[in-house]
């Protein structure tokens, strides 16, 4: 339960809110200095950094989507030059131009330290043995979990995406006691755990902390009744930073956000106007301290409310409620963000005509599937059985491919498709997370 | 202890610094680094009530301080050590020292103020040897050590310096900046130290602000900026090859 950084977790609003801005004029004199798209999009507004005094000052500069990293991509909202950049690692998001993101030697080392913060504050030390089932790769979010398990000093193992036999195996030869997983990983443990007999008390477990879905208190409770273990939520924005955005800590009443370095914003997804405390909206977040890759505004898409009161834990840092849902359309399947767009346009390209489908993401013995129902024009059905085959065979690697995940394809018929989606929405998420 | 929000001023129609914010903790050595005429010393003489400003605040100790006169922001405890040491030189090291406690000598009395004049020398053992002398007699190091004391007769918790490096011999700046610390360290005093020497302040220094054309452009602990690319490239004069992109 040790608080890691004392001076700045518990630091009194009014200093908290000092340092804010002053780090917010100048990341804001940055990247009008550093990075020509700010620089335009300003302009085109005859805004200088010089105009924010204020946090309502703040508020009336634009909004940062997706949409500009795309079109910016790769390197276009760089602040510093490509020879100081020491790590790129990408977006978690499935539409064809990925989001880069890139880290400077300070920025890696800032992100191990808020990492360490939530890692701390889930009473993770230096004995603990700390095992990372996040897969390691282009997506952030193992490497962030294991460079803050560093600098704890923690025995970090980076199980990575093995398979579960054998990261079931790990846990009990190397005694991990700190599991770093989805949630939905966790579950899918807790059953196989129950298939081989193993009795996961006899396991050194003690806690997981968790990120990467949405998930709800039902399934903390579930993954606490079953691994025996403490549960802990984590917040990451991998266009941001990755996790070490906001953690929870021991009391899991909300995630703890790293003010000093984050700056969060509660807005009406609909309006774009700043919502008060305790209002639930989209989460905004400027990354203060962010010196490859600063981001001003930047939406979320997560829906969350803001806690300000001092948590019973000591720590002054607002805190979030869970994720329980987003403001797009975007669904997040392993972990994997799937924009329903995307599907219909890989579609589009292999069909050539107007596709019609329908999304079903479901939760089979705690794995996500995600299933397209596709209406196949007349012609396949009629066409002899070989050619129907390898049109469904093009179709589920073209997809598991584009996508990054395996992808179940049904091919119906086009009557009985467009009866279900008069009734049910073409994007189904049967998952009670 | 020290806060500014917004700090805009200038001379006639040039603007110099533009919303400046930034903040000082007790017991803190804070330096503020940037090229020539990117508003150091503009920033300090703000501070010290010597510049006004056109647009907002500066608080000191909770007590705002932003119109304040300067003889006023002295006996709240802001003395600065100004850039080029400033001594009078016509003058013996004691009677500059004496003028330092000038805002104090009411409230003191003679015996207070002569106690701290003690307490100067004990701290810098070379202005006894010279107490008689005419200030302007003293070598560089010793003017900017009689500099210091002078602004340390008034008793202040924030020291402002401006430049202690200036004209001096690399050794002479190691021994004012170790006596920087000690000043710190073991009477407590909060240090605001401006320097173009960077490589030195940050050294010395727990935080530091980076100015440029009158904008902060970054805040960080000093050893994170010591080893900032942009830093290193404009202040510390490592990494001179051009880039290319």
């Amino acid at each position: 339960m040790a608080i890691l950084d004392t001076r700045m977790e518990c630091c009194p609003r009014e200093e908290l809110e000092q340092l804010q801005l002053e780090r917010l004029q100048s990341v804001l004199n940055r990247v009008y200095k550093n990075v020509a798209f700010y620089r335009s999009l300003f302009d085109a507004r005859a805004i200088v950094p010089e105009d924010v005094r204020t946090l309502e000052d703040f508020q009336k500069l634009p909004f940062t989507t997706r949409k500009d990293l795309a079109d910016n991509h790769p390197y276009g909202m760089f602040a510093v030059p490509l020879r100081e950049v020491v790590r790129i690692h990408t977006a978690t998001d499935t539409t064809d131009t990925p989001t880069v993101v890139g880290y400077s030697e300070h920025d890696l080392k800032t992100w191990g330290a808020l990492v360490a913060r939530f890692l701390s504050a889930g009473d993770v030390t230096r004995d603990d043995v700390i095992q990372v089932s996040f897969r390691y790769g282009l997506f952030s979010g193992a490497f962030g979990l294991h460079h803050g398990a560093e600098q704890i000093g923690a025995s970090v193992i980076p199980a990575s995406s093995e398979h579960t036999d054998r990261q079931i195996r790990i846990m009990q030869d190397y005694r991990t006691s700190v599991l770093v997983a989805t949630p939905s990983f966790a579950l899918l443990l807790a059953d196989r755990l129950e298939a081989l007999g193993i009795d996961p008390k006899e396991l050194m477990l003690k806690r997981g902390l968790f990120g990467g879905e949405i998930w709800s208190e039902d399934t903390r409770q579930q993954i606490q009744q079953r691994l025996f273990i403490e549960a802990l939520d984590n917040y990451g924005v991998s266009e941001l930073m990755g996790p070490g955005i906001a953690g929870e800590c021991l009391e899991r009443s909300g995630m703890h956000i790293c003010e000093d370095h984050m700056l969060p914003e509660i807005i009406d997804p609909a309006t774009g106007e700043p919502l008060g405390p305790g209002e639930t909206g989209e989460l905004v977040l400027t990354s203060l301290t962010r010196e490859a890759f600063p981001l001003i505004r930047y939406r979320t898409g997560d829906l969350t409310s803001l806690d300000y009161q001092t948590c019973a834990c000591g720590r002054t840092l607002v805190r979030m409620r869970r994720i329980e849902r987003r403001s797009d359309d975007i669904i997040i399947v392993k972990g994997i963000n799937v924009v329903p767009q995307q599907i219909k346009k890989i579609l589009m390209e292999i069909e050539g005509v107007e596709p019609h489908y329908r999304v079903i993401v479901s939760r089979e013995n705690n794995r996500d599937a995600l299933t397209l129902h596709v209406a196949v024009s007349d012609h396949v059905f009629l066409d002899e059985v070989k050619h129907h085959a390898s049109f469904l065979e093009r179709l589920r690697n073209e997809l598991s491919h584009r996508l990054g995940m395996r992808v179940t394809v049904k091919l119906t018929e086009k009557r009985t498709l467009d009866r279900e989606l008069e009734t049910s929405p073409q994007v189904v998420d049967t998952r009670r997370l | 202890m020290l806060r500014l929000q917004n700090i805009s001023t200038g001379y006639g129609d040039i603007a110099v610094l533009k919303n400046v914010s930034l903040h000082i903790g007790r017991g803190e050595i804070v330096t503020l680094i940037g090229a020539n005429g990117a508003g150091k010393t503009t920033l300090l003489n703000t501070i010290c009530g010597i510049v006004r400003t056109r647009s907002g605040s500066i608080t000191f100790n909770d007590e705002e301080i932003t119109t304040s006169s300067a003889d006023r922001i002295v006996r709240l405890g802001i003395s600065q050590v100004p850039e080029g040491r400033q001594i009078f030189a016509p003058l013996s090291v004691l009677d500059n020292l004496r003028l330092g406690a000038y805002v104090r000598y009411r409230s003191w009395g003679k015996k207070k103020v002569q106690e701290q004049i003690e307490r100067m020398y004990s701290l810098f053992p070379r202005l006894h040897e010279r107490r008689q002398q005419y200030a302007g007699t003293l070598s560089g190091g010793e003017q900017q050590m009689l500099a210091i004391a002078r602004a340390l007769m008034a008793s202040p918790g924030l020291l402002v310096l401006d430049e202690p490096s200036m004209g001096l011999a690399p050794l002479v700046i190691a021994e004012i900046f170790k006596t920087i610390s000690l000043l710190r360290d073991e009477q407590k005093t909060t240090i605001f130290l401006v320097e173009q020497n960077a490589r030195t302040a940050l050294k010395y220094a727990d935080r530091g602000y980076v100015i440029e054309t009158g904008k902060i452009m970054l805040e960080g602990r000093s050893i994170d900026l010591l080893d900032n690319r942009e830093v290193q490239r404009a202040y510390l004069g490592r990494q001179k090859q051009p880039i290319w992109e």
